[in-house]
């Protein structure tokens, strides 16, 4: 601050205290607004946990909790006897799912494999982010891409595959997890401190060896905990399924029929015209709890399997 | 004494190489592979939907006949959904991450808070957007409106955005704090005219990648309720809406083949989005990355 003539010290000295006031009641209120910015995000997660709650104690209100995990049958629609067993649903779910893993673990992991112990570092920095490229596809095209060119490919193998099937979207959720898996996994991998792969290629290892028996097990956490956030992963997907797995829930381990997932009920439902206030209307918010809990024992099992089971060197 | 029993390692030497060699053709294979269904994936959209692919396209709202159908509602749909969801997304998260980064003590609090977004992650999209329905557009009151939508997006994205910023403000090194308090800054100064625009790039980087994502959702906004046929432009946050991705699902669901060309013209549409959007990011990261 210039000392001009109109100025004495003084006066910069008030004008300098009233600034501090106001900088003060700043530093003050500060803390207190980002606090409560920070808590919206616990109320989001409230707000979720509430909503589900309420509105499946509505559902459980007309429908048993009994028939809700024990019936077989999810037929919502049948205006007189509708039926909701959660099974048919979880099922389909499921069948996606396991499909989904045959297809990205292998390959995600081969992948992984290659990236962090094969490649060369220029290969690496081309590849990645083309794999990222894969992984930030919006499951919607994706969704168009299984009905449109894997379930007809699929049906020139199998010729009496249905055009919505469990296997072509189980398959595309798959290609869809392989980033995610081989990137975490590579992650893990490439974290192995160098000395230990020297080590083993000194003992006269091959790089396969070495890969096998030294840098897999001790990346072991990391890559269970990427397989598992793709189980969660592929258990939550939505658009996919919905677009070409079909609407026929029902309680099947044959990957060729018709299914429906859980995510796929909750989209058939809201972009329907089931009214406010029926009980179709609830039985999302049921379906949805249960995904949101599959979901979340999921991740809770990844977050505590990479933090329980990391090795450090 | 023999260390080593050189027939023996000769004996068992080829058989052990030829392993190496046949497991790294099966890795490369399956990198291979997966680049091989991108490929597919990509050639198979644009020659599917080039000849669909025109300016009517954007200036055709969508019909029930294949050949007039376009894109623009829900273009038009998608930026207003992205103009409520971005101011509202950024403030949120990054007030949360400053606070969580330069003002929480280490307390159960806190930790749950962190816990918390690293979970909210987690969550399935169609989850939040049954969140979205019940409290937005029920409880609220907004209705099927570009408000709600815009709002259950901006929950949606808050947590990897948070992430983004905990990381970029992290990075901010202490130096340049201590120098600023040194020159008698505030606390709330030294992160308001130090340690913000030093992480901005990265907060900014880390924005635009959910935000990219948050165009290509599709599930929460669909129960939320986003109309497939919309055959207006929305005049105000209020209005009834459709995006892209919820379009694609509509023309991609019909039974018409025809369709087919139409919902992929539509993706090549949410492509160019996504790809501006990316290469913006990468650009920043780029220009202003600064190592300390």
């Amino acid at each position: 601050m210039a000392l001009s003539n109109s100025q004495s010290v003084r006066d910069i000295i008030k004008e300098k205290k009233s600034k501090n006031s106001t900088n003060q009641i700043i530093e003050k209120l500060i803390p207190g607004i980002l606090f409560i910015l920070a808590l919206i995000s616990i109320l989001t997660t409230v707000g979720i946990v509430l909503t589900l709650i309420f509105e499946t104690i509505t559902f459980f209100n007309r429908v048993s909790i009994v028939e809700f995990f024990t019936s077989k049958e999810w037929y919502p629609f049948f205006e007189n006897n509708a039926s909701y067993g959660i099974i048919a649903l979880v099922s389909g779910t499921l069948l996606i799912t396991v499909i989904a893993i045959i297809v990205a673990v292998p390959i995600g992991l081969a992948a992984a494999i290659f990236l962090s112990e094969y490649a060369s570092d220029r290969t690496r920095r081309i590849v990645k982010p083309i794999l990222e490229v894969l992984a930030g596809i919006p499951t919607i095209v994706y969704g168009f891409f299984a009905l449109t060119f894997v379930t007809p490919l699929l049906q020139t193998l199998i010729p009496d595959l249905p055009l919505f099937n469990a296997l072509s979207p189980g398959i595309v959720v798959g290609i869809m997890i392989i980033p995610m898996i081989a990137s975490l996994s590579e992650d893990a991998m490439s974290s192995v401190p160098n000395s230990m792969r020297e080590g083993a290629l000194a003992l006269g290892a091959t790089k396969f060896e070495v890969t096998m028996k030294v840098i897999l097990p001790a990346a072991m956490s990391g890559i269970v905990a990427s397989f598992v956030l793709g189980i969660s992963r592929a258990i939550g997907e939505t658009m996919i399924v919905s677009l070409a797995g079909g609407a026929t829930p029902k309680l099947t381990f044959d990957p060729t029929e018709s299914i429906q997932t859980m995510t796929a009920y909750i989209v058939q439902v809201s972009s329907g015209d089931a009214g406010y206030g029926t009980t179709i209307y609830y039985s999302i918010y049921a379906v949805g709890i249960t995904l949101f809990l599959f979901t979340l024992i999921l991740n809770l099992i990844a977050q505590y399997i990479s933090r329980r089971f990391r090795e450090e060197y | 004494m023999k260390m080593i029993d050189r027939q023996l390692v000769t004996k068992k030497m080829s058989g052990r190489l030829a392993l190496n060699q046949t497991f790294k053709g099966i890795f490369i294979a399956a990198t291979v592979l997966t680049l091989i269904i991108l490929a597919i994936l990509l050639y198979r959209i644009f020659t599917q939907g080039s000849s669909h692919f025109s300016l009517e396209f954007f200036q055709n709202y969508a019909s029930r006949r294949p050949e007039q159908s376009g894109i623009k509602a829900a273009v038009v749909g998608s930026l207003w959904v992205m103009a409520v969801t971005i101011p509202i997304a950024l403030i949120l998260s990054v007030g949360t991450a400053i606070y969580l980064e330069e003002y929480a003590k280490k307390s159960k609090l806190t930790s749950f808070i962190q816990t918390n977004i690293s979970n909210l992650a987690g969550v399935p999209s169609i989850v939040f957007g049954l969140l979205g329905l019940t409290v937005f557009v029920r409880f609220f009151d907004l209705g099927r409106s570009i408000l709600a939508g815009g709002l259950t997006m901006a929950l949606l994205v808050l947590p990897v955005i948070v992430v983004a910023s905990q990381e970029a403000i992290r990075a901010v090194p202490k130096q340049l704090r201590e120098a600023s308090y040194g020159m008698g800054a505030t606390k709330w100064q030294t992160i308001l005219r130090v340690v913000l625009p030093a992480a901005i790039p990265g907060i900014v980087t880390g924005s635009i990648l959910a935000f990219s994502r948050a165009i290509g959702e599709t599930a929460p906004l669909l129960v939320v309720g986003a109309f497939a046929f919309v055959n207006y432009l929305p005049q105000s946050v209020m209005d009834s809406f459709t995006v892209m991705p919820i379009q694609i699902y509509n023309w991609a669901g019909r039974p018409q083949v025809e369709f087919q060309a139409v919902a992929a013209a539509g993706i090549i549409v949410l492509f160019i989005f996504l790809i501006v959007m990316n290469s913006v990011a990468v650009f920043i990261r780029n220009k202003f990355q600064k190592r300390y």
